[in-house]
């Protein structure tokens, strides 16, 4: 697919420049990338062969993979995905139909921070629709910052909120919108005081003392783990698939 | 609500200052829970597990002691997977579970593993729950690093491993055979059940999936004993709950109560009710896929699995939607609805079609475009997804918007012709009565 700008379906009628440039039908499938001819770089191939050996069928590792590939790229473009391939010895249509499965795989080129407001319900019956609009708003100008309605975000009792660079933030007022704008900017943490981490729970009943409300924040997240205790080999029953091929 | 310390066991002081630590946790007895269990044999955890009748609190409200003793038994690979993919509209309990208290949840999965003799856990993780997911994984690596979790724990015959595994933004991934596909590594497509889980689940192996709170209420169970456990709750919904509620209501946010208490204590009481000047309307159980009850016949019910299902919508994940009178129900539904469709795998042509269509007939509604005959077509349409897919996601939908309709006709029927007089459409003038004015209007002539 052409990894450039998105276009608009239907934009050009029925003719969308490329709208066929997948389905060559005389071509054969991709196969598993040759990894002699797909260079990956030296730490994602190795955060992907930590994160195959933590599970009993290397496959699984897919996701925490793509999201490897995605923070090394910033999205899965198509030699992400080759080089994700490479590494699983998957086909890179396999794992292009988990990229395009789940929301948080980016298949095109995004701005460089992620505003997610929720649009769903909690959060709309308070005001979140109104509230999406004045952050696209705000944003309109920033080429940098993409802002997208999402589903519920678990968070309704922050309604509305949104989740900017994985950050939950909330109850915000229409006019957040512009001081999120600012601190993504300057690289300011984001909404301090409205951050979830620093949220109390609301049953007045739950802590016997009056604890400060803060909560810690691990500095650094853990490599991933070493191999699980016992040896990475197959249990029982059948592979769910063959080697190179996804199941059904 | 008179003893705190026995209707706040989830929450007890889940603020304090570093209880997310492995420190804080065992300084407050943490841990203990599992030295009692590893000293009591797997048999007879999971008999306090049934004898408890703790019920699933994920949605389905299945007894967690039933569940894990459908596992065959025997020496075999077996997987013990948390199901923390929380994306129900309105549920937010696991996400505070998780953050505040990491190693409750952690002691309950090795228990539970124990009872099972399940050797490899998972917590499967939604992948918006960034922050939550960092605590898990730093939570897990202090627990391997003492030894509660890898090879023969605290010299015990019991060897399991935890992988903290996040998803990456799919609703239906908590729907449990999807789930189970997803950590495989596939797209998250529901399977067919039978087989069910406990006997090929993961990697076809047999597999126990419970959700979050269910499993953090395990090391309370060994800690006060089954009875002593049950004490709290009604009969056949014991124990305590955490309750989300949000939407229009002054005090949103997690409360636990014991189950059974008045709903209108939970709603008005802790949460404060709705805003000022306005009043409930309706409101949604146990998530947005739950049939919504009004304020009359819901808000007098005892808060528990059973007088949810018979009042004819479900206590699910315990999360209570407010809906106050300001809000029309149309709008409710079209987010509901929108979600869902949005939602929905695509596998299933009732669902994927049936969630679609309702999206589009309630944006007809908007538009004016919509019939009082619309109304009868989106209820046979809800009342076609029912039953007739592989998993509850359709359901999920056509409940909670084919009991709008059942519960609020007049609304549809008077936003129809709203609509259509706002865009212009004009309600239809009966054919007699075009007649009639025509002739009248020859009779008096233009001025």
């Amino acid at each position: 697919m052409d990894s450039g700008g998105r276009v608009k379906r239907f934009q050009h009628g029925s003719r969308v420049p490329g709208w066929d440039d997948s389905v060559d039908l005389g071509k054969d499938p991709a196969p598993v990338p040759e990894p002699a001819v797909t260079p990956v770089p030296e730490a994602l191939r190795a955060e992907i062969e930590g994160y195959m050996a933590r599970y009993p069928d290397r496959r699984s590792a897919v996701i925490p993979s793509l999201f490897a590939a995605q923070r090394h790229y910033g999205w899965c473009s198509p030699e992400a995905i080759d080089q994700v391939a490479a590494v699983m010895r998957i086909t890179p249509a396999y794992a292009t139909s988990i990229a395009t499965f789940y929301d948080m795989f980016e298949t095109h080129p995004p701005g460089g921070h992620d505003v997610y407001v929720c649009t769903n319900i909690s959060c709309s019956l308070r005001g979140a629709d109104e509230l999406y609009l004045a952050m696209v708003a705000a944003a309109e100008s920033s080429e940098d910052i993409n802002v997208r309605g999402f589903e519920c975000l678990g968070a309704c009792d922050l309604a509305p909120m949104a989740s900017v660079d994985g950050v939950y933030v909330g109850p915000l007022e229409n006019s957040d919108a512009e001081l999120i704008v600012e601190d993504v900017r300057a690289g300011r943490p984001v909404l301090e005081h409205k951050q979830l981490a620093r949220r109390r729970v609301a049953d007045p009943a739950a802590n016997s003392d009056d604890f400060p409300a803060t909560t810690t924040i691990p500095d650094t997240v853990p490599a991933p783990q070493a191999g699980p205790p016992t040896p990475p080999e197959r249990g029982h029953g059948e592979a769910t698939a063959t080697e190179d091929e996804p199941a059904q | 609500m008179t003893d705190t310390a026995r209707t706040h066991l989830l929450l007890h002081d889940i603020d304090e200052p570093g209880l997310n630590t492995l420190e804080a946790y065992e300084r407050r007895g943490g841990y203990s829970a599992l030295r009692k269990a590893l000293g009591m044999g797997r048999e007879d955890v999971l008999e306090q597990l049934l004898e408890s009748n703790l019920r699933g609190r994920g949605g389905a409200g299945f007894q967690m002691g039933k569940k894990a003793s459908f596992l065959p038994k025997g020496s075999m690979d077996k997987y013990l997977v948390c199901n923390a993919d929380e994306s129900e509209p309105g549920a937010f309990k696991d996400r505070e579970l998780m953050q505040k208290n990491p190693h409750q949840l952690i002691e309950g999965i090795i228990i539970g593993a124990y009872a099972t003799e399940a050797n490899r856990s998972f917590i499967y993780i939604r992948g918006e729950y960034e922050l939550q997911a960092d605590i898990l994984e730093r939570a897990v690596a202090e627990a391997q690093a003492v030894g509660y979790v890898g090879e023969g724990i605290l010299g015990s015959d019991h060897t399991l491993s935890l992988v903290v595994h996040r998803g990456a933004g799919a609703y239906i991934c908590g729907e449990e055979t999807a789930l189970l596909d997803s950590l495989e590594g596939k797209r998250g497509n529901p399977r067919l059940k039978p087989p069910f889980p406990a006997n090929q689940g993961l990697y076809q192996g047999p597999t126990l999936i419970n959700n979050v709170e269910t499993l953090c209420n395990v090391p309370h169970i060994v800690r006060l004993g089954a009875e002593g456990w049950a004490e709290v709750g009604t009969s056949s919904s014991t124990g305590t709950k955490v309750v989300s509620v949000s939407g229009n209501v002054r005090r949103p946010g997690n409360y636990e109560v014991a189950l059974g208490i008045p709903t209108r204590d939970i709603i008005e009481g802790l949460a404060g009710g709705a805003p000022e000047g306005r009043r409930i309307k309706f409101f949604f159980p146990g998530g947005s896929s739950s049939p919504v009850l009004t304020a009359e016949e819901g808000l007098d019910l005892p808060y528990d699995f059973d007088a949810m299902a018979k009042a004819g919508s479900m206590l699910g994940s315990g999360s209570i939607i407010v809906v106050d009178d300001s809000v029309p129900v149309v709008e409710v539904a079209k987010k509901v609805a929108k979600f869902y469709a949005h939602e929905s795998c695509g596998k299933c042509s009732p669902c994927r079609e049936g969630t679609n269509w309702t999206v589009k007939m309630l944006e007809r509604i908007d538009t004016g475009e919509a019939t009082p005959m619309d109304i009868e077509i989106m209820a046979s349409v809800q009342d076609q997804i029912i039953g007739h897919c592989l998993c509850v996601l359709g359901d999920s939908m056509a409940m909670p918007i084919g009991s709008m309709i059942v519960k609020y006709r007049d609304e549809f029927e008077a936003h129809i012709e709203q609509a259509r007089a706002r865009n212009g459409l004009g309600p239809p003038v009966p054919e007699a009565e075009t007649v009639a004015l025509a002739g009248a209007a020859a009779d008096t002539g233009p001025k």
